[in-house]
């Protein structure tokens, strides 16, 4: 019956809160004809009532153009709600991952949410930038006010080389202990490289 | 989170369209040509005014209502008297989970269907005499992880916050010196790679 396609697609991202399951091209292209159709059907039907209200005796096609009516109304918005909730999701990500996404997470992308994320993504660093007078203020980090200017991290993954503002050069190791300025280090806390040790 | 999210104003939010797929049983009070395809039972090109079919609410609302209906939506079997008189007895007691997993959000959507109003303070007393378990049961997590079954989606709603928000008040309580933390997705996003690489060795 109709709607079911669509409603496929609204089901696959409510199976996946909080990530982006691969785009599917194949059912939006789908939905999209299925919307075709019907309002071809329903532009056919609505001629032949007109001529039936001239003869006054032919079928009234009026009931069934309104249940296909309802159709494309339903589709339509589950495409836009698919498309919207998506997009949602990828603004999300801008904050959480920064400004590079996980290369997995891109191969899910269609190509027009590959752009919106990039425009997205200059965008916010351009107002990050334009805050405060000396080079802008990060709004992606963590809002909690620090207690201390340095903090111990212990290192999750085999990062590599990592330089600091004052340009010495850390390498950065699984399991490696280092005690760093806090500026330094809360955006790779916030990608998951560090893990913030509080005693 | 904000509950808001699943009522009817927001036209893009998912519950809604997840509630809205629900099926309600409906009868066809005039002719309607070339739609025969709806009913799998027959294979007449039309459907016949008295067919008696199950139709999703989004299709059932728009065309049951106008100057001339073409349907008569029936109240689903969950809100009907039998069932209404189980919940007015104990509502606690009940899994909301089987009555529909939408309980309330399609409550909302067929209330108007019983002109006496009771299904409406029915799902006001349900909620009621259930959210002092629902709040009992955020503040005290126990072991038992099948607690959630019971509950219908609004009620997990609540409940996943809650708990969210009696965590992070343990924690805060704790030691008020909270770690600086990894996003939630990039958390995320780790477990599921890890689930990735262990399917890999296993081929």
């Amino acid at each position: 019956m109709f709607g079911d396609s669509a409603y496929t697609l609204i089901k696959e991202l409510d199976r996946n809160p909080g990530t982006l399951p691969p785009y599917n091209n194949e059912l939006v292209g789908e939905v999209k004809k299925e919307i075709c159709h019907l309002v071809q059907q329903n532009h056919a039907d609505s001629m032949a009532n007109d001529e039936s209200i001239l003869g006054e005796n032919g079928t009234n096609y009026f009931p069934t153009i309104r249940a296909r009516h309802a159709g494309v109304q339903r589709n339509l918005r589950c495409l836009l709600a698919y498309h919207y909730n998506r997009v949602k999701c990828l603004r999300t990500m801008r904050w959480e991952f920064g400004s590079i996404l996980p290369p997995d997470i891109k191969a899910n992308l269609s190509s027009i949410e590959t752009n919106w994320f990039s425009k997205y993504s200059s965008m916010l660093a351009k107002y990050m930038r334009s805050i405060s007078e000396d080079g802008g203020l990060n709004l992606t980090v963590d809002l909690n006010p620090p207690k201390a200017l340095y903090i111990e991290v212990k290192c999750l993954v085999d990062y590599g080389q990592y330089e600091l503002s004052d340009g010495s050069v850390l390498l950065l190791k699984e399991n490696s202990r280092h005690f760093l300025p806090r500026n330094e280090c809360e955006d790779l806390i916030r990608q998951g490289v560090f893990q913030h040790i509080v005693t | 989170m904000s509950l808001s999210q699943s009522y009817k104003p927001n036209y893009f939010s998912i519950e809604d369209i997840l509630v809205t797929q629900e099926r309600v049983p409906c009868k066809f009070l005039i002719n309607v040509p070339k739609l025969g395809k709806l009913n799998p039972a027959t294979e007449d090109l039309d459907i016949k005014p008295g067919t008696i079919l199950e139709l999703p609410m989004w299709l059932a609302e728009p065309i049951s209502s106008g100057r001339q209906p073409l349907i008569s939506i029936d109240l689903p079997r969950s809100y009907k008297e039998t069932h209404r008189e189980i919940l007015k007895a104990d509502a606690v007691a009940v899994d909301l989970h089987k009555f529909g997993i939408n309980f309330y959000e399609l409550g909302l959507y067929v209330k108007h269907l019983d002109p006496t109003g009771e299904v409406l303070k029915v799902l006001l007393h349900t909620f009621q005499s259930r959210f002092r378990l629902l709040m009992d049961l955020t503040e005290n997590v126990g072991s038992d992880p099948t607690v959630q079954n019971r509950l219908d989606m609004l009620e997990r709603m609540l409940f996943k916050s809650g708990h969210a928000a009696r965590m992070r008040l343990d924690t805060w309580l704790r030691k008020s010196d909270l770690p600086m933390e990894a996003a939630a997705m990039v958390v995320n996003h780790k477990k599921r790679k890890r689930i990735d690489l262990e399917d890999l060795f296993k081929k």
